[in-house]
């Protein structure tokens, strides 16, 4: 559900609920952007590679 | 045939050896493929379920795995943001083992339902008043974070590894894995929390029914607390179980020790606010409902014994085996408190799903009981197989343990 569905309501409760799970989705997705770019910046030779 | 898959510097059995020990996990497997089939396509009907039991044996193994997979998002915890490095040794055992557990049970879900296909309503049409609601977001949404914390392990295969790409991927992933780290930890603890809530509220069934803080009964912060308990002893389970099939030492001692002593602090800790709940709940809510402790109690598995045996010998016993050195460092010992915290929080699981649901709730019902059909059987003994056989695939394709090497260095 999004705030564009019918059945959203503008009311604490929803922004709460769904506000921490969109900033976890949020947080997951940039993280995963954030690698994806990193390894291009690596493989490209723009950034220096790590290794662990 | 496969060794150019394998590990580096490490022994692995001979394919034909291996594919042998697949055979009866495939076979589990293929059991809950034909009960599937048949739930899919001629319904719930092949199941025991009923109205008295919407929730039955696959709920039960559902919140028991889930529990017993915490095991993933506490190490990650206590590695990356507490800091017990010793734990690194043990990770991507936990890792995998709770990527097995969640998955499996999200599958087991979809059969659940009745209508796999209608599964995403609950995403799109959320009731946000639901605790399921809130556990199906939180479940699903920490699988995909398991799925993530897993990548770089797979990446690590001696063939993906040699592709630059997927190395440096792999890298970067393990660079910030704190980040998803703390969000599995975040997403574990409220679908851990609202499995209990789930139980707390219901205030027509005060077997289960629980007084709490704000929205969250008692049972939300116990959930919680009893699979953290239980989920590293089951890592532990499974890594020795590894090294008794394999005949070889995988993980440090000193990792084990550790995640067994937190364990065991974590599990006192959970007995004494799980016997101040129950005596709250025997003097507090069962006398409110006008009813007596053994109102509640029949025979066999809805029988008072369980509730005693999930406390004393499944929740004191172990503890105490826990948190003495002596015990812990016995390798046997540790072994049965481990198996012993995991059968508890079976118990308890099974306590609050089935005999919540067997006990009647008006003065006109009777008492109800449960045997699951062999197509729930079969569901449920595929999540067995499939454990397995996913864990048997990475143990041999996949750096699982860092240290296999240097505690086995092979000799020819």
């Amino acid at each position: 559900m999004t705030p564009l569905s019918f059945e959203w309501q503008w009311n604490v409760e929803y922004i709460i609920f769904f506000g921490l799970l969109y900033i976890a989705l949020g947080v997951v997705s940039v993280g995963l952007v954030v690698v994806v770019i990193k390894t291009a910046l690596q493989v490209f030779g723009f950034m220096r590679e790590r290794h662990f | 045939m496969d060794s150019p898959l394998l590990p580096e510097g490490v022994k692995r059995c001979s394919p034909a050896k291996f594919l042998f020990w697949t055979l009866p996990w495939f076979l589990l497997l293929a059991w809950g493929g034909l009960s599937a089939f048949l739930c899919l396509y001629k319904g719930l009907n092949q199941t025991n379920m009923s109205n008295i039991f919407a929730f039955a044996l696959w709920i039960v193994f559902d919140l028991a795995i889930i529990a017993l997979g915490a095991g993933a998002f506490f190490t990650g915890f206590l590695v990356y943001i507490v800091g017990k490095k010793e734990l690194k040794n043990i990770l991507n055992a936990a890792v995998i083992i709770g990527f097995i557990c969640y998955s499996a049970a999200i599958v087991m879900l979809g059969i659940d339902i009745g209508q796999p296909l209608r599964g995403w309503f609950i995403f799109w049409h959320a009731n946000i008043h639901s605790m399921l609601v809130e556990v199906s977001f939180c479940i699903t949404a920490y699988l995909m974070v398991l799925g993530i914390e897993f990548i770089p392990n797979i990446l690590e295969n001696r063939k993906l590894a040699e592709i630059r790409e997927f190395r440096l991927f792999g890298h970067s992933l393990h660079h910030i894995m704190g980040v998803f780290a703390a969000t599995g930890v975040f997403l574990s603890f409220f679908h851990q929390g609202s499995l209990g809530g789930m139980f707390g509220v219901m205030y027509a069934r005060p077997f289960a029914a629980r007084e709490g803080f704000y929205i969250w009964p008692w049972t939300f912060f116990l959930f919680i607390y009893s699979s953290i308990a239980a989920g590293p002893c089951f890592t532990i389970l499974c890594t020795k179980l590894t090294e008794l099939i394999t005949r070889k030492k995988l993980v440090p001692n000193n990792a084990v020790q550790t995640l067994a002593k937190i364990s065991g602090w974590l599990l006192a800790s959970y007995m004494v606010l799980k016997i101040i709940d129950t005596l709250g709940w025997i003097y507090g809510v069962v006398p409110r409902a006008g009813l007596t402790f053994m109102d509640f109690f029949r025979e066999g598995p809805y029988g008072v014994w369980m509730m005693v045996a999930e406390i004393i010998v499944f929740g004191v016993l172990p503890a105490i085996m826990l948190l003495s050195p002596k015990a812990r460092e016995s390798e046997g010992l540790l072994i049965i408190a481990c198996l012993l915290n995991c059968t508890g929080i079976v118990f308890n699981r099974f306590l609050f799903i089935v005999v919540t649901l067997a006990i009647p709730v008006m003065p006109f019902d009777r008492f109800w009981s449960y045997l699951p059909t062999w197509q729930e059987w079969g569901i449920a003994m595929a999540v067995v197989g499939y454990g397995f056989l996913l864990f048997s695939a990475a143990y041999r394709y996949l750096p699982v343990f860092p240290k296999e090497r240097e505690l086995n260095p092979v000799t020819e």
